[in-house]
Formats: structure tokens, sequence, C-alpha cells
């Protein structure tokens, strides 16, 4: 595991712990993919508002926002805001809300999100506006894959299809667990990828912790002017032995000692 | 202010026509709608500016997160379909993707009441402005006439953040001369002057109520007749107060659950600051049903002349 992406893993775990709640696995799965589109995909300043370039980024939706861990960390590393505000995560009066919030202006944030499913419908909204400002942008949406049980996630999918989205690029982390359970016994979505392919989607998978096969993915998808889905192959609570493939630690704090041997784990 | 002669028109056409002008003007507007564009008159902009109009397919859900995503980028979407199906199915969408991010996002949906008739109670928005009045941040707009709904069309695309607007599908008379009155959201519009009670109402009862009223004054009785348009912000609390502290009693009347609409928003104002007598007309706690549009407002009651005669039995039992 490179610096960057155990500095995050060690940033979700000890913002969980001082908010004693939060979302330690679909955070840990997610940590490669965000890691590629912030340091080698996306074309975004940290200045964010304040670049001459702002209207110009590329836009990142994290449509599972209980992910909002991760995504706070990887904004503070990259310079969005002070990696001092990430402990106030959770906390009355914070930014750093449980899920994202525009609201709270926090550098970074495109769109709020937390209930699941209206990520990807508000991807298609965000691409359309691109396209009719004639804006190069490009639009990135990460769902989980829990939240593709959620149909209007299939009627975005079906819209953005219909609309010929070229500029939308949509990553599914796919770590195969949700709150009750395995994703295959709570409500199976196989075959995900043919599925896609019905909807109109390209799709690729990739093993979704080597960031070498996550960049060459999405940039294969760029090139390829067609509508892509990447299925990142992840597990849930990566990086951290005990919370490793354990639906138990989908939106579960770890206490003083969990903490200390995660750390452990990940030499931070 | 007030229309001389009778004329009846669609406030549906009002808002597909208004829509045309300020699309003309204003190259952000964009309009989505869920298969419903002839109904709620979207087509007309479809026809004019078909670049800048998105058809959801049926999946309103789709269409309310995509007008945030399109609201996020500066545009100014209209979004419309049945006040059945942008609210009640929505609500989820509109409350965390709208009105939580504070998007300007103008949410116009027809068919709201009782009034649509045939279709029935799965298509009976009664329960709409109940839902969309509690949600922060949020505008709720029921205009009474086709040339009010012009301006108030005009009028949502000149302010900033979420608005629901509510049209009704039946074509109505024309209560407002369209060269006199001009829409203002922050007061009640004083249509008529009385000192024995005051009707509250809006959007399509507002001519019932108006006709109604005439009806008491013969018989002596001096109804002072509110109309109030914006149902939130409740800008019109003030001018409410007046008139029932002249009064003594209000009486709302609403094409709509008297649960949850401008009833409850005037019970709301007056026991906090008049307490006061108030009766509530609108359909009780229940579903609607099959039926004509004016078969309908007779059976619960909404007509000029039930309204009549249950104002004027209340008023005997004071």
């Amino acid at each position: 595991m490179n610096k960057f992406n155990a500095t995050v893993r060690s940033d979700i775990l000890k913002m969980i712990h001082n908010a004693k709640s939060g979302h330690p696995g679909g955070s840990l799965s997610c940590v490669e993919i965000l890691s590629v589109l912030y340091n080698k995909i996306l074309n975004i300043s940290p200045e964010w508002k304040k670049s001459p370039d702002f209207e110009k980024r590329d836009r990142f939706i994290l449509s599972k926002g209980h992910a909002s861990a991760a995504l706070y960390s990887v904004l503070a590393r990259k310079g969005f805001f002070a990696p001092e505000e990430l402990m106030t995560f959770r906390k009355l009066g914070t930014r750093l809300q449980g899920h994202p919030s525009t609201r709270t202006k926090l550098e970074g944030i495109e769109v709020s999100t937390g209930s699941l499913g209206q990520g990807l419908s508000m991807a298609v909204g965000v691409a359309l506006a691109l396209k009719l400002n004639n804006n190069p942008a490009r639009v990135y949406a990460l769902l989980g894959d829990g939240e593709m049980q959620e149909g209007s996630v299939w009627e975005a999918l079906m819209s953005a299809s219909h609309k010929g989205l070229d500029n939308l690029t949509v990553i599914i982390d796919k770590n195969n667990l949700q709150i009750d359970g395995d994703v295959n016994d709570v409500k199976s979505l196989e075959p995900l990828d043919e599925k896609l392919e019905a909807f109109g989607w390209q799709v690729s998978e990739v093993d979704g912790h080597n960031e070498e096969e996550i960049e060459t993915a999405i940039k294969n998808a760029v090139k390829s002017g067609k509508l892509c889905a990447i299925i990142a192959n992840t597990i849930k609570g990566k990086g951290v032995s005990f919370m490793e493939d354990n639906a138990g630690w989908h939106g579960k704090a770890p206490n003083d000692d969990e903490l200390k041997r995660a750390l452990e784990e990940l030499n931070a | 202010m007030l229309k001389k002669g009778l004329e009846v028109k669609s406030p549906r056409a009002a808002y597909g026509e208004t829509l045309v002008e300020l699309g003309a003007q204003n190259k952000d507007i964009v309009v989505l709608d869920a298969d419903l564009s002839c109904s709620t008159q979207t087509c007309k902009f479809q026809k004019a500016y078909p670049e800048r109009f998105f058809n959801s397919g049926i999946a309103e859900q789709d269409m309310m997160c995509t007008a945030a995503g399109l609201a996020t980028e500066g545009k100014i979407p209209f979004v419309s379909t049945f006040a059945m199906f942008a609210t009640a199915r929505c609500l989820d969408q509109i409350r965390n993707s709208i009105c939580y991010p504070r998007l300007n996002v103008k949410i116009v949906a027809t068919h709201g009441g009782i009034t649509v008739g045939e279709d029935g109670a799965s298509h009976q928005a009664l329960e709409d402005v109940s839902y969309m009045r509690s949600l922060p941040d949020m505008t709720v707009i029921v205009p009474a006439d086709y040339n009010e709904v012009k301006q108030v069309i005009k009028y949502v695309s000149e302010i900033h953040g979420p608005v629901y607007v509510r049209l009704a599908r039946t074509n109505l008379k024309t209560v407002f001369d369209e060269s006199e009155y001009v829409f203002n959201p922050e007061k009640a519009v004083k249509v008529k002057e009385g000192s024995d009670v005051t009707l509250i109402t809006n959007g399509e009862t507002l001519s019932e109520v108006i006709s109604c009223a005439n009806m008491l004054q013969n018989d002596g009785i001096s109804a002072e007749v509110l109309h109030v348009p914006v149902a939130k912000p409740f800008f019109a609390a003030g001018d409410i107060i007046e008139s029932v502290k002249k009064t003594g009693i209000a009486i709302t009347v609403e094409n709509h659950s008297i649960i949850g609409g401008l009833g409850s928003a005037v019970c709301e104002v007056l026991s906090e600051n008049l307490p006061s007598r108030v009766l509530r007309i609108g359909t009780p706690d229940c579903f609607g049903q099959s039926g004509e549009q004016r078969e309908l407002m007779n059976f619960y009651g909404l007509t000029d002349e039930k309204l009549y005669k249950t104002i004027s039995g209340y008023l005997g039992k004071k």
C-alpha cells in the first residue's frame, strides 16, 4: 500500500473513531479508486472556487455518500482544506457532515448525497449541463454495489445511455457486502456486467485495489468515447484485517483498542 | 383588479406559454417532463427549444435528481408532471437532492386536487401542498387563474431556490384582470372587503369563494375574501391576522386535504398570534374517487353553492 493510501486509511479510522460513528467498511473499500481519481485522473484544482479554471474542472460525485470519510480525507490530503479539519467529522457545527453536503460549503463537494440511488441522476444532470454549455469537463460518479438495488439507479443508467452522455463515467465499488450481509443473499445484482451492457453501457472489470488497473480502465473509458461503467472488485474494510470482508463493519466505529490495532497494521 | 365579464382559460396553457416566453429571454432555463408534456403543456417549450427540453420518460425520481444536477451547474430547471407523482413519489429526491442543497429547481405540477376527475384517487393529489410545505427552504405557490399563473411563473424564474407551484387540471374562470392585477408574493390579495367573516383561499377555489361571498352578501353577511397564493413562506400571515381581528372568524377553503395545507397554515398563525374560531373546508382525511370535475367539487363541498350552505350553517351556529 502506498503512503497516500495508508494515510487516507488511517484518517478514515481516526475520524470515525473520534466521531464514534461512521462507515469504515465502504470507506476503506474505495480508497484506491478515489486515490487514482484525485491523483491521476481528475482535472481539478484544490484551490476550488478560487481557481481560474474552476468552471473547467472535472466533476466527481460520490453517490455512495456514506463513504464521506474517505472523500474528506482525500480532499484534505490533496490540499482542498486543512487536514486538521478532518477531526471535526460528524461533530456539531462541522462542515464535514455525516454525508456530504454542499450546504456547508466544503471545498471539493459538488453535490449533496447520502440518500442512496440519487447521485447518478445528478451526474446525468451535470453532464447534460456541461454539454449545453460546451464545457469539455467530464463527470465521474462512484456508486456502491448495494446502492444498485435502488431502482432509480437503473432509471439513471437508462437516461445516460438514451442521451448518449459520453462525458460521464461510472465506477462501481463492488465490495459485495451491505448492512444486512452479502449482496448476493440480500438481493443479488448478478449478472451485473450483462445488466449494465443491456442498458447500453460498455463494461470493464478491474481489481479495485490495483491502482494501475483502475487508472488504465478509466483512461480507456475516456478514450473510447462511449458510455462506460467500471466494475471495481473491492474488499469491504480493505487494509484492516479484522474489518475486511465483514458486513459488521459497515457502520460501526472502532474502539480505542481496535483503532490501535488497525493503525499498527497500516504502519501509520 | 378583478376581471369583468366571464372568461374561462387553462392555467396549464398559461404555464406552457410563459415557459416559451421565458426561454427566449433566458438561455439557462431548461425543462424536464416525465411523459406528460402535453398534459402539463411543457410540450410548447419542447417545440420551441428542443435542445433544452429533457423527457425523462416515466421516471420521476430520475427526473428530479437530473434537475438537481442541471441546477448545480447554474441551469434553471422547470420540472413538470402531475402533482401526485411530482411530490408523493419524489419526496426523498426533492428533500435531499433539491431542498437540502437549496438548488434553483422549479417544480411546476399540474393536476393538483380532486378535480383530476375521472382518473380517481390514484391521480388526485390531495396532500401535495402538505408535503411541500413541510420541506425546509421550499417555496409553495398555488395560483388561482390564467393571468396569475403567468405572473407566478415569471416570478419563480427570477427568485433563487426551490419552488413548488401547484396548478389545476381544470380550465378556470379568470378572476384577475390581466392589465390591472400585479402578483405580489408578500401580500394576501383582498378580493372583497367585509366585516363578518374572513374567507381565506387560493388556487381554483378562489372563484367559488368569491361567488359564495356574493351569495352571503344577499343574506346580509359581509364576508372578506383573502386570496393567499403563497402558502410558504407564509408572508400573508400579517394580512390574515389583521382581517380576523376585524371579523373574529376565519374560514379556509382549498382543493386539498384539510390536513397540512392552507387551512393548517392559517391555524398555525392564528393559534400563535390571535386564537380565533377557524373552520377548515377542503377534502377531509380521505382519498378521492372517480367522477366529473364539477360532480366531485360538489361532492366534497367545494362549489360556490355548497360553500354557501356550509358557511351559512356554521355562522348560524355562532
